[in-house]
């Protein structure tokens, strides 16, 4: 039999999460490189129409494991059906996406299993001795090219948007159905109450031009400039997380993996360094503009345009210039 | 309550990396070095929690000799002890291999609970806290955003924040480890008096050589290469005085992207 590539897919209230199927892209690019089979996982209970829809993609198999100790994620249950999984029938390789759930999964399986698990990768390339992975590190200011030496299986969890949902390929393939004991484990964690703090009054996703504050911005007084310019230009005021932590500005403003994600026509970006966290909630905007003073700082990587020097003088000329016009 | 509390030391928020000659690292030798941001915050929240319940904090890091400057300034803040396992040659090079040295070093204390960083801000991994719970057998919390330990019932409620904006609360009993978020809370300022108490508090050096970890039967993750990134569509860079750059982009907004 050919190695074989599973894909970890999540869900929730019923529906497939986009990273899983970001991964199936990617693991879709793996297998035709490789030649290895391609097998989407899904863990769950009551999930069979979930499984049907991925067995609508190309993919070889969908593995399919029903439990109700596996309605709602624990660590303990997942990552023993996991290790069981991984262990009888061992893929060459288990792609997840880079998801709270995973973050909490992933290094408990890999040491639970004792094998090889890379994190947040971006991208991968394929090289003789096997997979060589991408991963962004030093906040973003360097890559790194890493292999796994270790045996397989091996564990590899991808970056949000590291892949694009629309090339996903279609195909029909079989859904098998796998059982796992879990009858002995413990649950330790006890789960409480979920609930979503109320939805702020500010929508920056309808916005037409949005300027970005980070920690550059020093002090909360200092943000006066940052309204000029907005009222300059007619924008809303959004925000990096550590803004949004310090109290200087509200959760609602906050852009970003835990906070709102935009696309306007103009985002300027006022002393952020462009944290991939930041970056998911914005690189979509059609225009970016970029002042900073650290001339690598990783913000210059996807913005249009970008002045290296100090917001202090930059922000309030640019204000000027604008209200002159 | 016993507290430990895992510390990285990482290279200064504003540092300017260069590559090393086999280009699998950085020059570290003009970097200075501070405590992994995340690590403070879950300092604090251990400080905290002694505060109410009373008990010892105690960190502990795996690094070179400097990171002792780190724990100094942790026990500053107001830890009580530290203990840095000295890896003088960087062999503890994944967070495998850092878990496992950890946990060696954590079975002969005595503790209720661990606290670690969500992430390095370094090599990021997001994994050193979650392998060692699991090596070490104790449940965990990853991403917590607020802490409510509850002692004298042994446990500990966590607020974990998840997926767009929501947000959970689970209970674990103790002992068990949890990873703290960056910006959770307002991190203390050592005191003068702090800083003098430090000087006095113990700092145990564990060798990595007396631990006799079998580090070759862990996995193993090797860095090829280590490379500043090739920008997407990197940014045109404005240049010339503060007039100019403010005069040429306000012209390129205009005309080119056509968003004025
Ligand atoms: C699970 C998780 C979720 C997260 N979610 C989010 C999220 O939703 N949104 C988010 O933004 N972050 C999020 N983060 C945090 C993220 O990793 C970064 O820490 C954060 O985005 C950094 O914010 P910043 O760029 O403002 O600060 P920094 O990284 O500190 O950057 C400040 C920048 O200001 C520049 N600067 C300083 N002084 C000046 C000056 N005078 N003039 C010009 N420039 C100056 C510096 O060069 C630097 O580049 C999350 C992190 C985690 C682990
Ligand atoms: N060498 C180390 N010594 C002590 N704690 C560490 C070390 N490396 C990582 N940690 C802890 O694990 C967290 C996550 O690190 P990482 O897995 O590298 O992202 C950090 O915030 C620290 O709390």
């Amino acid at each position: 039999m050919s190695e074989a590539i599973y894909v970890l897919i999540d869900h929730s209230q019923g529906e497939i999460r986009t990273t899983s199927l970001e991964s199936l892209v990617t693991g879709q690019r793996m297998a035709e490189d490789s030649g290895f089979s391609l097998h989407a996982l899904i863990l769950g209970h009551q999930v069979r129409s979930l499984a049907d829809q991925l067995a609508t993609r190309k993919v070889e198999s969908v593995v399919w494991v029903d439990d109700p100790k596996l309605r709602d994620y624990d660590p303990d249950v997942y990552c023993e059906a996991l290790s069981q999984i991984l262990t009888e029938n061992p893929p060459h390789i288990l792609l997840m996406g880079h998801i709270y759930q995973n973050i909490d999964l992933a290094p408990k399986l890999a040491a639970a299993i004792n094998k090889g698990l890379v994190t947040d990768c971006i991208g991968y390339r394929k090289v003789e001795e096997g997979f060589v992975f991408v991963r962004q590190m030093f906040r973003n200011k360097l890559n790194a090219d890493v292999q796994i030496r270790s045996a397989s299986p091996w564990i590899v969890t991808l970056q949000p948007g590291s892949a694009t949902v629309d090339d996903l390929e279609e195909g029909s393939a079989e859904v098998v159905e796998r059982s796992a004991d879990l009858s002995t484990v413990e649950v330790r964690r006890k789960s409480l109450e979920a609930f979503e703090p109320i939805k702020g009054k500010v929508d920056l996703s309808k916005a037409e031009s949005i300027i970005g504050v980070g920690r550059g911005i020093k002090k909360e007084e200092n943000l006066k400039i940052i309204e000029a310019l907005a009222e300059a230009l007619d924008a809303e005021v959004a925000a990096s997380r550590p803004v949004v932590d310090n109290e200087w500005l509200t959760r609602d403003r906050q852009i970003g993996s835990s906070g709102q994600t935009v696309a306007p026509r103009l985002y300027v970006a006022c002393g952020i360094s462009g944290a991939i966290q930041h970056i998911v909630g914005m690189k979509n905007s059609n225009c970016i503009v970029a002042i900073n003073s650290d001339p690598n700082a990783p913000i210059f990587n996807i913005a249009s345009y970008g002045i290296v020097g100090d917001l202090f003088e930059i922000v309030p000329a640019l204000t000027k210039k604008l209200k002159g016009l | 309550m016993k507290i430990i509390t895992c510390l990285k030391e990482v290279p200064a928020r504003d540092a300017r990396y260069e590559l090393s000659n086999e280009g699998t690292g950085i020059k570290e030798s003009d970097l200075t070095f501070e405590i992994n941001e995340c690590d403070e915050y879950s300092l604090e929240e251990a400080l905290k929690m002694r505060e109410a319940h009373g008990g010892e904090v105690t960190i502990v890091s795996a690094g070179r000799q400097r990171a002792e400057k780190s724990i100094r300034k942790g026990l500053a803040m107001g830890a009580d002890r530290g203990i840095l396992i000295r890896d003088e040659e960087g062999q503890l090079n994944s967070p495998h291999a850092v878990a496992l040295a950890l946990a060696e070093v954590l079975k002969e204390e005595e503790y209720d609970l661990i606290l670690a960083g969500t992430q390095s801000d370094d090599w990021s991994y997001a994994q050193t806290g979650v392998l060692l719970a699991q090596l070490l057998g104790i449940p965990h919390a990853t991403i917590v955003m607020e802490i409510q330990a509850d002692p004298t019932q042994n446990r500990v409620k966590a607020l974990r924040e998840m997926e767009s904006g929501w947000f959970q609360w689970v209970e674990l009993p103790l002992p068990s480890l949890l990873t703290v978020q960056a910006g959770i809370s307002q991190v203390r300022y050592a005191s003068l008096k702090g800083i003098m108490q430090a000087k006095k508090k113990e700092i145990r050096t564990v060798e990595l050589s007396e631990l006799n970890l079998d580090l070759d039967s862990a996995p193993q993750v090797e860095v090829l290469r280590v490379y500043f990134p090739e920008a997407e569509k990197k940014a045109e860079i404005l240049e010339g005085t503060t007039e100019m750059v403010v005069e040429q982009l306000v012209e390129k907004l205009r005309k080119e992207a056509k968003v004025l």
